[in-house]
Order: C-alpha cells, then sequence, then structure tokens
C-alpha cells in the first residue's frame, strides 16, 4: 500500500495513531492529581515533539545511512526559522509561504555548506559543519542583524508589510494561521477528571510529520538508500563498483537539511519567532543525540528519540525541590533529605546534566539506541518461548 | 608599523590558548587515535582549579577585633582568612596576592590525575570504537563537567585577579624605542605569553630527549610497530593524557586574570581549538602550535576597526573562514602528514 | 589489438625508476597473468591501471579510453571490475544488497537520484541479482549478513558482485593471498567456470605460481619494473630469463 510493504505500512501505521491520539497518549493523569505533572498534552510541548521528530528523523538520514556525522545541522534549522520568518512579515501570516520557504533555503544552504565540507570525510567533515555552524551563529548574532534581528531575534509586527494580508484591526496581534486556522487555537474536551487539549497547530505539525516520515520510508527502501548505506559500510568498494559516492552523500545532505529546514520552519509557524540560539552547536548536538538515543539508522527510532528528549526536558525542567521532597517524604527525613540532595542536580536548570549523562550512557551501552534495546529484550523472550532460527535474516530488514 | 605590533602582541595571549589546548588535543589523537571533545572542558577545569585555591586562601573566620569598635561602641567583628593565622598578615597577603601563579601547583597533579582517570575510566574503552562514537561520548563527558561547574560555580563569570606585580600595563613601545607610539600592553599578557612559550617548549623538548617521548613519538607515528617491540605502550599513553590534560589544565590556570573563568569557557575554546588543529594538520604538534599562534594573530587583525569597518563581522568567522580555505587548498592542513584520519 | 593496452610506461619516484618502459596487451577474451618477485613494479603498475598512479610517461589504453588519473568509478563504468586481494564487500549489508547494489551500479551509473523507488518494485534487477548468486552457489545464503561468511565465501560474493557488472575486463590483484590451499584451489576452479561460461577476458597479478599456472594463457613476467618475457605458460617454465630474475629474485 502507497509503495511500501505491509511491515513498513504498519510502521507508518503506527506513526499516524501515536500522533492522531497524542491529546489522549500523553495526558493520561486526570487534571489536578499528583501526576499531572508528568503529563505532556499540552499544545506547545506536542508541537515541539513532532517538530523535531522532523528534524531527528531528516538527520537520521545523513548520519544513520551514510555515517557523515554533521555537527552543524541546527545552522540549517535556524537559516529555515529565519527565511520562514520573513515570509510572514512580507507575505502573510499564512503559514504555508513560510514553511515553502523554510525548505527551500535550508537545501541551498545544505547545499553550499555540503558541496564544501563532503569533500572531506570522517572527523574533518564533522569539524568543517561545526565550523560553518558556528559562523552561521556568530554571523546571525553580529553582523547579520539587519536580517536576523541578532540579539532580539525577529517577531512579526503590526507595522509589517504582509503584502497579501489586509491590515490587521488596531490592537489586534498578528497570529499565524492556516487559511484562517490559527495555530495556536485549540479545543478543549473534559471528560471526568481528564482534559485533552487538540490544538490546530499541532496537528498541522503532525501532518508534516507523517508525511516526512513516509518520505523517509521511501528513500531508506529505495536504490538510493541503498546506495547510501554501501557508503558508510564500504566506501571504496562502492567506488569500484562504478558509484561515485559524492553526489549521493551530498544529496542525503541536502535532504537531511530540508528537514531541518522544514522543522526550523515549523517551529516559526508555531510561535512565530526566530532567534540565533536556534543555530547553536547544543542545538546540533542535541539532534545527534536525539537520533542515537532511538537508534540511528532505524526509521522509527529518531521520531522516538526526539520525543523521548523533548517530553524528558519538558518534565524534568519542571521538577522543583518542593516535587522531590514530596516524593520522599515517605521516608525518614534524614533519608529523604539525602535523595533530595543527590537528585536535585539534575533536575530544574539541571536538566542539561541529565541530557549529558544521558548521552554518555548511550553511547557507551546502547550504541544502537533504544531500538536495539529493545530488540534485544524481544530476542531475550523469543528465544525463550521457542528456538526459532532465521535469526539472521531479520538483521538487515529490521531496521525499522 | 605601531598598530601592527599592537595587534600581533594582542593576538599572542589568544594564540597561546589556542597552541596549548591544540597541542593536547593533538598529542591524544596522535598517540591515542581518538578524538576529545572534552579537552576544553579540562581547560575549563584548570581555570576553575585557579578559582578554587584563591577561595580557598581567602577563606575566613570571623573574629572579634578589639582595637576596632563599630559605632554602637561593640568591638569590630572582622574576617580573617586563616592563611593569616598560618603565615601572618603580610606574607597571608602576598600568598592571596599571588593565588593565580599558586594554583599552578596544585594544578598540575589535579589536571594529571582527572586525565588519567578519564583515559582509564572512559576513553580507553572507545580505542576501538568508530569515531564518531568517540566524538559523541566525549561530547557527553564535556556537556557533564561543564554542568557540573555550573551547579558548584554558578553561570556567572568569576574574576580572577593577577598578582598585583602584573596588574596594569606597559609601554612595548619604548622598549622598541618608539616612544610614544602607545603601543600599550598588560603586563599579565606577556606573562602569559611567556608561560605558554616555556609549557610549549618543555612538551617538545620532553618528546625530543627522552626516551618516553622518543617511545611516544614513534607510537604516533607507527602504533603497530611498537606495539610488537613489546614496550607497553598503553601505559605511556595513559600518561600522555595526563600530560595533555595537564597542558590544558594549566592554560586555563593561566587565562583566568585575562578573562573571568564561566562554565562554557571551555566549550568556547575547544570549537575553536578544533579548527586551530584542523588548520595545522591533524596530528602535527608543530603544526597545531603555529596555526593557535597564527589564527590568534589572524584573529586580533581582524578585530581592527579599519578592517571591520571595511568587513564588518569579519573578527566573529575568520578562523572558521580560515580553516574552511585550507580544508578546501590543502586538505591535510599546513603541516600534516599523509595518512592520519584519510580513511 | 588488445582491450587492455599498456605502452612505454616509465613511473619513477625520486631517484628510483619502479616502472621502465613497460609494454604489456591484455587480448580480449584471455586470462593474462602478470607475476614477478617482490618490488618488481606488480603494484606500481596496478596503480596505473585503476587511476591512482600517473605515470610520467606512456599510456594505458583500456577499449581504447585511457585510464591515467581516471576516478575509480570511471574505471568500472567503462567496464573494469576490480577484486581485491582481500575480498572488499559491504560487510555491514545482506549478500543480495551486496549483489543487487552492483547491479544497480551498472543500470543506473555513477548516480541516479531514484530515492522514490523502492528497491522490491525492480523485479528485473531482482532476477538478475539472484542469477549472480546462483552462478557463484550462494543463493542458500541470499539473506546472511555479508560480515558473517566465510573468507572463500566473501571471495565468492566479490566476484558475484563484478559479474553482475558484466565486466569487460576483471581485475584481480592476488586474488589468493594469505589464502589455505583448499581455499585458493576453489578461488582458481570458480574463476576457470566463471571464465568457460562467460569468456570474461582476466588480468590477474599474482605472486602464486600455482595460481597463474593453472590459469593463464599468457604471461607476462615483470622484473625490475620492466617486462622482460611475454609468452605462453608453457614456454615460461622453460625460460632461463625467467628463472633468473624471477626465481633467482625470490631467493
Amino acid at each position: 500500500m502507497l509503495g511500501l510493504n505491509k511491515k513498513d505500512f504498519g510502521l507508518l501505521t503506527i506513526v499516524i495513531i501515536l500522533t492522531v491520539f497524542a491529546p489522549f497518549i500523553l495526558n493520561p493523569f486526570p487534571e489536578g492529581s499528583a501526576l499531572a505533572q508528568f503529563n505532556a498534552g499540552y499544545p506547545d510541548l506536542m508541537q515541539r515533539l513532532v517538530i523535531f521528530g522532523i528534524f531527528a528523523i531528516g538527520f537520521n538520514i545523513l548520519f544513520g545511512l551514510t555515517g557523515y556525522l554533521s555537527f552543524g545541522h541546527a545552522a540549517f534549522l535556524g537559516a529555515g526559522s529565519y527565511a520562514g520568518i520573513w515570509m510572514i512579515k512580507l507575505l502573510t501570516l499564512n503559514i504555508i509561504p513560510a514553511i515553502v520557504a523554510s525548505v527551500i533555503v535550508a537545501g541551498l544552504f545544505s547545499l553550499l555548506v555540503g558541496w564544501i565540507s563532503l569533500r572531506r570525510s570522517g572527523i574533518y567533515f564533522s569539524i568543517l559543519t561545526l565550523a560553518f555552524a558556528q559562523m552561521s551563529y556568530s554571523l546571525a548574532y553580529s553582523v547579520l542583524t539587519p536580517i536576523t534581528g541578532g540579539e532580539t531575534g525577529l517577531q512579526p509586527k503590526v507595522a509589517d508589510p504582509r503584502i497579501f494580508d489586509a491590515p490587521l484591526a488596531e490592537g489586534v496581534t498578528p497570529r499565524a494561521n492556516f487559511f484562517g486556522m490559527f495555530m495556536n487555537d485549540s479545543y478543549e474536551l473534559s471528560v471526568a477528571g481528564w482534559v485533552f487539549t487538540f490544538n490546530v497547530g499541532y496537528y498541522i505539525a503532525a501532518i508534516f510529520l507523517v508525511i516526512a516520515f513516509y518520505i523517509s520510508i521511501r528513500i531508506f527502501r529505495s536504490p538510493f538508500g541503498l546506495m547510501l548505506r554501501a557508503v558508510k559500510s564500504n566506501q571504496q568498494r562502492l567506488n569500484y563498483t562504478g558509484v561515485q559516492s559524492k553526489p549521493y552523500t551530498l544529496a542525503a545532505f541536502v535532504i537531511s537539511g530540508m528537514y531541518a529546514g522544514l522543522a526550523g520552519g515549523l517551529l516559526v509557524a508555531m510561535d512565530t519567532q526566530a532567534g540565533a540560539e536556534r543555530m547553536f552547536w547544543t542545538a546540533s548536538g542535541e539532534v545527534v543525540l536525539m537520533t542515537i538515543l532511538g537508534g540511528s539508522g532505524t526509521l522509527i527510532g529518531p521520531v522516538l528519540g526526539a520525543g523521548f528528549i523533548k517530553y524528558f526536558e519538558n518534565i524534568v525542567s519542571k521538577i522543583n525541590e518542593g516535587i522531590l521532597q514530596a516524593w520522599f517524604s515517605f521516608m525518614p527525613e534524614f533519608l529523604q533529605e539525602f535523595f533530595v540532595a543527590i537528585f536535585y542536580p539534575f533536575i530544574g536548570k539541571g536538566w542539561h546534566l541529565t541530557l549529558g549523562l544521558i548521552f554518555m550512557l548511550v553511547v557507551i551501552f546502547l550504541p544502537g539506541g533504544l531500538m536495539e534495546g529493545g530488540q534485544k529484550i524481544s530476542n531475550l523472550f523469543k528465544k525463550k518461548s521457542k528456538t526459532d532460527s532465521g535469526s539472521g535474516s531479520a538483521a538487515p530488514e529490521a531496521a525499522e | 608599523m605601531d598598530a601592527i605590533i599592537l595587534q600581533i602582541l594582542n593576538g599572542l595571549d589568544k594564540g597561546s590558548a589556542y597552541a596549548l589546548i591544540a597541542l593536547g588535543l593533538t598529542l591524544i589523537f596522535g598517540t591515542l587515535g581518538v578524538v576529545n571533545f572534552a579537552h576544553g572542558a579540562l581547560f575549563m577545569i584548570g581555570a576553575f582549579v585557579a578559582v578554587t585555591i584563591s577561595r580557598l586562601l581567602t577563606f575566613s573566620h570571623v573574629v572579634l577585633d578589639e582595637t576596632k569598635t563599630d559605632f554602637l561602641g561593640n568591638p569590630l567583628k572582622v574576617e580573617v582568612p586563616y592563611i593569616y593565622d598560618i603565615f601572618g598578615e603580610a606574607a597571608g597577603n602576598t600568598i592571596i596576592d599571588w593565588s593565580v601563579p599558586i594554583s599552578i601547583l596544585f594544578a598540575i597533579p589535579i589536571m594529571i590525575l582527572i586525565g588519567v582517570i578519564m583515559e582509564r575510566g572512559l576513553i580507553r574503552h572507545f580505542y576501538k570504537r568508530p569515531h564518531a562514537d568517540q566524538i559523541l561520548v566525549t561530547f557527553g563527558l564535556a556537556i557533564v563537567l561543564q554542568e557540573i561547574i555550573k551547579y558548584f560555580y554558578g553561570a556567572n563569570p568569576i574574576p580572577t585577579p593577577a598578582p598585583e606585580a602584573f596588574k596594569g600595563s606597559f609601554d612595548f613601545g619604548a622598549m622598541l624605542g618608539m616612544e610614544g607610539a602607545g603601543i600599550i600592553y598588560p603586563y599579565w599578557r606577556l606573562v602569559y605569553f611567556a608561560f605558554s612559550a616555556i609549557i610549549i617548549g618543555a612538551v617538545f623538548a620532553f618528546l625530543q630527549f627522552t626516551t618516553f617521548g622518543m617511545v611516544v613519538r614513534a607510537g604516533m607515528a607507527d602504533r603497530e610497530t611498537v606495539g610488537l617491540l613489546g614496550i607497553n605502550i598503553d601505559k605511556r599513553f595513559t600518561i600522555m593524557f595526563g600530560l595533555a590534560a595537564a597542558v590544558a589544565g594549566l592554560a586555563g590556570v593561566m587565562y583566568t586574570p585575562i578573562n573571568s573563568p564561566n562554565y562554557h569557557m571551555g566549550m568556547d575554546f575547544l570549537v575553536l581549538s578544533f579548527v586551530v588543529v584542523v588548520v595545522g594538520g591533524m596530528g602535527s604538534l608543530s603544526g597545531a602550535v603555529l596555526a593557535g599562534f597564527l589564527l590568534g594573530i589572524l584573529e586580533s587583525f581582524a578585530s581592527m576597526t579599519v578592517v571591520l569597518e571595511t568587513l564588518p563581522g569579519i573578527n566573529q568567522i575568520i578562523i572558521y573562514l580560515v580553516a574552511i580555505i585550507v580544508l578546501l587548498t590543502r586538505p591535510r592542513g599546513l603541516m600534516g602528514k599523509a595518512g592520519v584520519m584519510e580513511e | 589489438m588488445g582491450i587492455l593496452e599498456v605502452k612505454g610506461v616509465n613511473k619513477s619516484f625520486g631517484g628510483l625508476q619502479a616502472l621502465s618502459d613497460v609494454n604489456l596487451n591484455v587480448e580480449e577474451g584471455t586470462v593474462h597473468a602478470i607475476i614477478g618477485p617482490n618490488g618488481a613494479g606488480k603494484s606500481t603498475l596496478l596503480n596505473c591501471f585503476i587511476g591512482k598512479l600517473i605515470p610520467d610517461s606512456g599510456t594505458v589504453l583500456f577499449d581504447n579510453h585511457s585510464l591515467l588519473g581516471k576516478q575509480p568509478h570511471e574505471i568500472n563504468q567503462l567496464g573494469v571490475s576490480r577484486v581485491f586481494q582481500t575480498p572488499e564487500i559491504f560487510s555491514d549489508l545482506s549478500v543480495f544488497e551486496n549483489v543487487i547494489i552492483a547491479c544497480f551500479a551498472k543500470r543506473d551509473g555513477a548516480f541516479e537520484l531514484n530515492a522514490l523507488v523502492s528497491v522490491a518494485s525492480q523485479t528485473d534487477m531482482h532476477e538478475k541479482a539472484e542469477q549472480m548468486l546462483i552462478d557463484v552457489n550462494m543463493i542458500d545464503k541470499r539473506d546472511e549478513i555479508a560480515s558473517s561468511l566465510s573468507r572463500g565465501d566473501k571471495r565468492r560474493l566479490e566476484m558475484a558482485m563484478c559479474l553482475a557488472q558484466d565486466p569487460k575486463l576483471l581485475l584481480l590483484d592476488e586474488p589468493t593471498a594469505g589464502m589455505a590451499r583448499a581455499d585458493t584451489n576453489n578461488t582458481i576452479d570458480l574463476l576457470k567456470e566463471i571464465q568457460a561460461a562467460r569468456g570474461i577476458t582476466m588480468a590477474i597479478i599474482e605472486h602464486d605460481m600455482h595460481v597463474v599456472f593453472s590459469l593463464a594463457e599468457k604471461i607476462s613476467v615483470l622484473a625490475q619494473g620492466t617486462v622482460i618475457v611475454e609468452d605462453a605458460p608453457e614456454n615460461i617454465k622453460g625460460n632461463p630469463k625467467v628463472q633468473e630474475a624471477y626465481l633467482g629474485g625470490a631467493q
């Protein structure tokens, strides 16, 4: 169906179901209950979950398939954001031109960066991409202020030209929309103690995620994707098999750059602002982490990784000392103090510390990411239930 | 002419820092074959060793000074550093004043220890893993280290002054017989440059003239052969890692008076130092040092008002720009050897 | 006129003359071996075939195209497939994927952005890849990961990949180096089979006399950077020049 085999179609269905029902799935706890802080079903977070999912899917097409580790992909996300916000300022508050422009601009920018960086491989490639991203970041912060807004970034103003839009009434704040549907409009459904929020922006971003995921499956299963995996496996053999690797890697680089641009454009569509900090190298590092955490080279892994990171970033950042004390309140006081003291550095503003630790633990113990971890566990169960041979054939295709 | 000399001088201190970090990076890369993204964190830790030592030295207890009274007539409470109790007030003050240079003594063993722990505990297990994994795990470590420092020392820069004797500036032009040329240069920057030159000289001499250094250099050239000779290369490489950590740490200690240390200084320098290593040529020690100074000076020239008027913002990107041009025209860097990291 | 023609090739490194006036002519449909003692210039000559080294003078013509300075993929697309000393395969991919990559490379050329068609839908390529695996007797290992194969099977797989490209010339660089006798014999049999079934032109650069004399129809003996004899195997064995240069040099 849709040019996919049964298994891949199943995966796509899973992603569609997860995104459609995310407002329910992410809000399992009743409003006002003690566990409500673990709910993630509010628009802002759900939007970010799917947008960074798109970013990671794209990054995985480059890193997961070819093995080229780019440390500068945030630059494309940032470039896409700037392109998007300009469309909103100049043309219209409708998000379509903004998203189209982000993808195009990020694509062109990644073509330039990729064309230069891909002349080298390995560590040189990583450092070149890092250098480009840091350069873009510095420029966006300083010289390019007329285009990027420098430190303050860019937001739509009432006075912007917006040549396709009717002038806004006095006192109305400019809001991004999709043919009249506003991104920050939500419908709230109250059932018993639960409150579920269905947000326009989220569902639009989710549609893009599903499309992005579908295209990524097609790429993975295409001869092109096979060639990219061959680049990772043995570039010398590939060249002596008559294939020129550079155009393949460059195409993968540009495709992943366009995915990053799409993510950047969607970010702008949701919060109508753009700033240089989106290009900082930590942002590039984060997408690397999402991809490897989920499982680089697998189809669904990066989506899971992005969801995992963004979810925990949100939850962990919200926990404060009071909440910790409440958790450990069942213990004797000295134990309670002890555990609070231990966990305190990792919560709230300590999220980056937690992130760094997750990073290290994943690389050390689970280089294949969550997907590999899950597979190992399920293999364990399979072996126990029956001694089924044929595990060899499962390995290459099982790269979901 | 005077402007040019001034810019060269201005570039020397940053160049020195780049050179020292890049030297350590290259040592680690050349000997262990590991790309260490946590190396900048070692520089930062060095700086915070200086901060800690200066705090410890001024660690005080409260005494009642009977000779003075506050406005209510009670004896005045004054904070007296413990160091006064040991050495007396005058000597104590000198020691506090010289806290940054004194930190060097403490930083050397601390940094070597940290380096050895890092190598034994983490890096060692990544020798055979792909470069991407090495980058990622050391990147994670760098984040962890800088967040730990942030947790204990806060996010704001902590001023750590140089000894009184080296505060202020002097007229370098006068020394060159160019009175009134206005080449005013802070003393401490000169100290930093001289210090870096000594460290770099010491590292090169160590590698050149000791048997240990000879083995390490041989190992950098061809690890397998040296291994076949029955020499325990691994142990030496651990020591090498400790040494590289110490070099980065010392660079950090002495840098504190120039720029108040903050938790992200390591990453700021690391990214640039990587670029320096690549420009110098991966695996070339002299290339790393040369490129460090060259890029430091270049950056300082790019910050001149005249340059900025014609090319605004060039000071922010000059190093990256040079790196890109060098990599495209001389893929192995200025002094890189063939066959290093070429895949 | 031969399919691979080497004329007057000279190459020196510094003061050392690695190749001096090398002339070779590989006839279409034959198995041509290039032998010589260590340091005779075999690998320098090979590097001139594959574009890695550019001779100081002379020409290397394949099918009337100069190979000098060409990129590996260009040389392959002209019709030269290369078999390496140690089998070079895509070890993370399955046996079948290894072969179908070669099929795609033959059909689509050096680059083709066919990112949205699925591999599964390319039935003609599937059939071809499977046929190749049948030809080298590996169809039962179709779905195994290439890295798990035995060394002999890796060699077979590499051969299947080369054959999938219908090469005009198969360039073999010491295909049995480091192999046990049994594996060597298997490789010889495989090459013989392929030669018999398809009549592919082969140029073998080899050290092992046993391999050379079992396969080659014509032998060029390289010594001190130049071809001292080019003749049929039966005439090579008795040639005093060869005995002196090769066997003497091998001591």
